[in-house]
């Protein structure tokens, strides 16, 4: 329990000019948590995202993460050249757009070897091996290794974006409402390979989703944002079962079934 | 000597609901509850519905959020106070030392139900070979039909789903184990198949609090019974 | 048709004096011209770096060498003399073009001697014959930058060559293997310049790629369009990107030169009729002359059968020559040589007649490539 955090965000705020993005969130996450931070749209929660990814320069806070060497750097502070490395090696970012996560023109194998070559990877029988075993675990049939994305489905779309990610084994993933867009029983497959593949591997996991149910299926903690605030965080059940705050419980109370 | 200290014990634990959405409406469900579950013994908790029971075993679980007090489950040599623990202790402990069984399942599709009793098991530290061995043991015990352990329960009747419930509830050895009406509405060959699991846990040691409507089962098992009303907060209407 | 033919330079007429009167020297103005000797020795500094030049309109569109040209130009001194080549010959209507340009404008000689020349302009092809300590080969490029196709934000792209981060150049490569079975880029294939920046190397066949590195002569590319320079100094590594268990390797020919024997040099296919005949000759023009006047034979010296005066004979090899120089022409705009590795042929000069820029032509073909990569990334 002593262990210390893989990323600390402290006082992170975020304003674009005067609107204010997102206010002070503070919070540690350790190596195997899973993070839902949930709100409507406009709450600052894709806002944090970008802090978190380092996609945005907080207006003020900031965000430490253990590295793979045991060093905990101030992200704000790494080159761009370890920025990048570090955002497709140690971390992965699944994206609502698949068009956004994915090369649509690359084959999925191509897609999935993409971070392998872009560390080094040579030997192009081993990045293949290692992207039919990838695409293997996300259900993704063999066949179609030199598809495009163009031709997958939503939800297949969505299960390369993972593979693509995890190939580098990665210790934290952010998603940003990864199922949002999909029918209800794909969206089922897809939470259940996510939450096998997360526990399976140990991966700690920053999900912003809108969708409590998502939350729920997933996550460890909540936190519940308003109008760029955290407002409200906990144990997912504990906050969902007994959540404190008016607006929280307007949100559990506004979903059929969480 | 260690023994003796109770593995679970509540210390002037109070709970009211706001409601916000009607108007701020406090609820006030239980006050100053203190009670002690030491290792081996089984405490059932007493009173009418609506008198708290399942909120003060909810707040054990770290699933409700106490008020006030403090609710102290011991860790081995570490006791943890779940009211103000960081939720990463309060899974840590669910993990390790905590076991909850409703009446509900709630699972994640598509997972065979062997699976789902077995990995259970194996949450709580025991080996895939001896989890698998529990599932199927408890499985049969619970009169689940062996034909449907590869299948997801999701479509199974309501009674098979319960029954599920509770082997994947009761497969885990967790020091401490609450139980939340896991017998409501078992056929009385079940419901005494389930006693004779609570004996077996009892046995070995595990702190058992629980609710049981069930008048026959309650005599079976509890070695007492706390009776929730004199929690009753004194605004309570 | 061509630049140096349009009606409103000055006429070939006047005298050779009054042509260097007419116009500048070389056609651009100093202050340009120092513009661009600026690039380029920004780029021969920063071997494969693409070095941004305010590139000027040129006398002819672009696509036909502006970029070329305009390094060419800047280069160019009174005592040298120029060769200008377009894929491998000397007599096509692009290389006799840009020679008459500067002969005009700069009035320096002119060759068409691989050996003979100080400076070359060259589309498509890098001579067999190997350059030495002193030449400047100059290239023209319709697309310099390599990752274009994957990435088609030019932020990212210079992000990119500034992380020296090409693991994308391999996404290409893997494609291609995926696809093919085998790396298929067979022009325009992707180097590693003295170990740091990628270069695309313009759409010369991969054939050539071996000649970059550790060439004598300087290699200066220029593309008008993107407004690019880029350079690699004389003995300088030039390395041709693979996999470890794909190795890059170059086409082979099952035949030597039909007119001149020669082996292990870059062959054209020219259609002889419309029954399937068909041969293969020396795309480097010169370099095919000067075997046969050293007295090399191929197997087929005169294809039409129609001009019985004996091999090794001057006036008839250059005969020959012109009796099947139309259909060589036609014969490049559409097939060319099928490499016996069974590779995608590089791309045709003139688009088959259906497009008059060459090097958008060229661009076009590489997008066949590349089409599904393009525009399509994040």
């Amino acid at each position: 329990m002593s262990e210390r955090p893989l990323l600390s965000a402290r006082g992170l705020t975020k304003y674009y000019g005067e609107r204010l993005g997102c206010w002070d969130v503070t919070f540690d996450l350790h190596e195997g948590e899973v993070l839902a931070v949930v709100g409507e749209s406009g709450s600052g929660k894709s806002t944090l995202l970008g802090l978190l990814a380092t996609e945005l320069a907080p207006s003020a806070g900031a965000v430490h993460y253990r590295m793979r060497d045991g060093v905990v750097r101030d992200l704000s502070e790494l080159t761009e050249a370890e920025r990048r490395l570090l955002l497709r090696t140690d971390w992965g970012f699944v994206r609502q757009d698949a068009r956004e996560g994915l090369r649509m023109g690359v084959s999925a194998g191509g897609n999935v070897g993409e971070r392998l070559m872009a560390v080094g990877a040579r030997h192009y029988g081993n990045i293949r091996a290692a992207a039919s075993d990838w695409l293997a675990r996300v259900e993704i049939e063999a066949g179609r290794i030199d598809d495009t994305p163009k031709s997958f489905s939503g939800g297949m779309r969505q299960r390369l974006q993972i593979a693509r990610n995890l190939v580098t084994h990665p210790r934290l993933v952010f998603m940003d409402e990864p199922t949002s867009g999909l029918d209800v029983s794909v969206q089922a497959r897809l939470l259940d390979l996510i939450r096998g593949l997360v526990a399976e591997l140990g991966l700690a996991v920053i999900i912003v989703t809108h969708d409590l149910a998502v939350a729920r299926l997933l996550s460890h903690r909540i936190m519940v944002m308003r109008r760029g605030r955290v407002i409200e965080t906990g144990l997912t059940d504990q906050v969902l079962d007994d959540p404190r705050e008016a607006y929280t419980q307007l949100l559990v109370s506004s979903v059929l079934a969480a | 000597m260690t023994t003796e200290q109770p593995l679970i014990a509540l210390d002037d634990v109070s709970k009211s609901f706001t409601l916000h959405l009607r108007g701020g409406l406090e609820l006030a469900v239980v006050s100053d509850v203190s009670l002690a579950v030491a290792a081996g013994e089984c405490v059932v908790l007493g009173g009418p519905s609506g008198a708290g029971k399942s909120s003060i075993l909810k707040m054990i679980y770290g699933n409700y959020r106490a008020d006030r007090g403090r609710i102290l489950v011991r860790d081995g040599a570490e006791v943890v106070d779940v009211a103000s623990a960081e939720p990463r202790r309060i899974l840590a402990l669910r993990r390790d030392v905590m076991g909850y069984v409703s009446q509900f399942l709630r699972v994640i599709p598509r997972v065979a139900t062997l699976d789902i009793v077995a990995n259970a098991a194996r949450e709580s530290g025991i080996g895939q070979q001896e989890a698998m061995e529990r599932a199927r043991r408890l499985l049969s015990l619970l009169n689940v039909p062996e034909r449907l352990w590869q299948l997801p329960p999701s479509t199974f009747s309501g009674g098979e789903q319960q029954r599920v419930n509770i082997a994947r509830g009761l497969a885990a050895d967790r020091p401490v184990l609450l139980l939340d009406e896991p017998t409501a509405s078992l056929d009385a060959k079940n419901r005494a198949v389930v006693v004779d699991l609570i004996h077996e846990k009892k046995r070995a040691g595990t702190a058992i609090l629980g609710i049981f409507h069930d008048e026959d089962v309650r005599e079976a098992v509890a070695d007492r019974i706390e009776d929730v009303t004199r929690f009753a907060s004194s605004r309570a209407a | 048709m061509s630049a140096a033919m349009r009606d409103d330079l000055p006429s070939p007429g006047a005298t050779a004096g009054k042509e260097t009167d007419a116009y500048n020297f070389a056609y651009l103005d100093e202050q340009t011209k120092r513009m661009i000797r600026r690039a380029i020795l920004k780029a021969i500094a920063i071997p494969g770096y693409q070095v941004p030049f305010a590139s000027r309109e040129m006398p002819m569109p672009y696509g036909w060498g502006t970029g070329g040209v305009q390094v060419t130009a800047a280069v160019l001194g009174p005592e040298d003399v120029l060769k200008v080549i377009d894929q491998g010959s000397d007599d096509t209507t692009n290389a006799v073009s840009i020679r008459r340009f500067f002969a005009k404008t700069a009035g320096v000689e002119t060759t068409t001697k691989t050996r003979a020349a100080t400076v070359i302009q060259t589309r498509h092809r890098i001579p067999e014959e190997p350059l030495r300590d002193g030449q400047i080969l100059v290239y023209q490029v319709p697309i310099p930058e390599p990752l274009r196709f994957l990435e088609p934000r030019e932020t990212e792209t210079r992000k990119l060559h500034a992380l020296a981060d090409y693991g994308l150049m391999h996404v290409k490569l893997y494609e291609d293997i995926a696809r093919h079975g085998h790396i298929a880029t067979t022009y325009a294939y992707p180097v590693e310049v003295a170990g740091r920046y990628v270069m695309d190397p313009s759409p010369t066949p991969k054939f050539d790629n071996p000649k970059m590195d550790m060439c004598a002569a300087l290699q200066l590319f220029g593309a008008g369009r993107e407004k690019r320079i880029y350079a690699v100094p004389p003995h300088t590594r030039v390395r041709s990107l693979d996999f470890e268990d794909h190795p890059f390797r170059i086409q082979t020919f099952k035949q030597p030169c039909a007119l001149c024997g020669a082996e292990g040099v870059y062959l054209d296919e020219v259609v002889l009729d419309d029954r399937g005949g068909r041969m293969f000759v020396c795309s480097d023009t010169d370099f095919c002359e000067e075997r046969r006047a050293a007295g090399h034979q191929g197997m087929m010296v005169d294809p039409g059968a129609s001009d019985p005066s004996p091999e090794g004979e001057g006036g008839s090899r250059r005969k020959a020559r012109d009796g099947w120089g139309e259909a060589r022409h036609a014969a490049r705009a559409g097939k060319r040589a099928a490499p016996s590795d069974g590779l995608r042929p590089p791309p045709p000069p003139y688009g088959g007649g259906s497009s008059d820029l060459p090097s958008d032509t060229a661009a076009e073909k590489r997008e066949v490539v590349a089409k599904d990569k393009a525009g399509e990334t994040r």
